[in-house]
């Protein structure tokens, strides 16, 4: 049976949410990993769970990307196996330049909680393959540090690389101002590297896996790098 | 013994929405000569009573790469002073 790992920093708050979906909602094994453990190669996937890892001081996921468990991460990573950060653990992935970019202050200064809906630009991914492509999904953020920022360069680069997954929209598909909460540029939602095996993402798919939380189209991003 | 005052500041064109806030205040207090305020973090650093100025300057820049400024979206500038 596949088994998922969670990190579990100082400050993360989503750890459950994630556990539950995989042992619940999927029924396979999930384990916690404590930040400071570094045997994670019998996992399967390692998932970066959201929160305020650290309180969030000096910067966002700064100080957790030198967690003890974070070097295992990267290398977990570097051998091709599927790794997720969500809201706080894209901020750490980011930080730990597994990913390119940056995520800064929310355009309105506001700390965002609300349901967005997303459009899944990409679902050629190890990610995203349980979904159609431009499937209009909807999960919530819950953020203050989710304006994702890239230079013209890395925008480009993200473009060339098809790596740009999950774009804010409504529920027709239109990407526009209107349709960004927070500033981000191109209304980025989620992307994944040149390899394709990491993927970060601001909004939370673990709380939108059953109907009565009001979504459980997040549950492809699991399934799909579960293959189930 | 050296010390270290490091100022990290965001990029020319990055969103500083503090900055933007007091700016507003700024505009409300009447002082419409102020066209640019830009914030940043502060840091100060102590060294030892042994290390020498250039393994002080090689550590500060190590910290600020590595951890105190995120070279995508903020630039530093610091001061190495002996002080008693």
């Amino acid at each position: 049976m596949k088994k998922v790992g969670v990190v579990v920093f100082p400050g993360s708050n989503c750890d459950y949410d994630v556990y539950n979906v995989i042992k619940k909602v999927l029924k396979l094994d999930a384990e916690y990993i404590w930040h400071k453990e570094t045997a994670l190669r019998h996992y399967d996937a390692i998932v970066l769970p959201g929160g305020f890892s650290f309180g969030d001081h000096l910067r966002a996921g700064a100080v957790a990307r030198f967690s003890p468990v974070m070097q295992e991460v990267i290398n977990f990573a570097n051998i091709g196996k599927p790794v997720i950060g969500i809201c706080n653990g894209f901020q750490v992935l980011l930080e730990a330049n597994l990913l390119p970019g940056a995520l800064i202050t929310n355009k309105h200064l506001r700390f965002l909680c609300r349901d967005t809906f997303l459009k899944v630009k990409n679902n050629k991914t190890l990610f995203t393959s349980n979904y159609k492509e431009n499937e209009i999904i909807k999960m919530p953020i819950a953020h203050y540090t989710g304006n994702y920022f890239a230079n013209e360069d890395t925008y480009k680069q993200l473009l060339d690389t098809n790596s740009i997954v999950f774009q804010y929209s409504n529920t027709n598909g239109d990407i526009s101002d209107d349709t960004n909460p927070n500033g981000s540029a191109h209304n980025i939602a989620g992307i994944i590297n040149e390899k394709g095996n990491v993927l970060g993402m601001m909004p939370h798919p673990e709380r939108a896996c059953e109907a009565i939380l009001g979504s459980d189209t997040g549950i492809g991003v699991f399934s799909s790098m579960l293959g189930v | 013994m050296w010390s270290a005052k490091i100022i990290v500041e965001y990029k020319e064109g990055i969103l500083d929405p503090e900055a933007k806030t007091i700016q507003r205040a700024f505009d409300n207090l009447g002082y419409n000569d102020i066209n640019k305020i830009q914030t940043g973090r502060y840091f100060k650093l102590n060294f030892e009573n042994a290390i020498k100025k250039e393994e002080a300057d090689v550590n500060v820049k190590e910290v600020c790469d590595k951890l105190l400024s995120n070279p995508v979206i903020e630039n530093y500038t610091y001061e190495l002073e002996e002080v008693s």
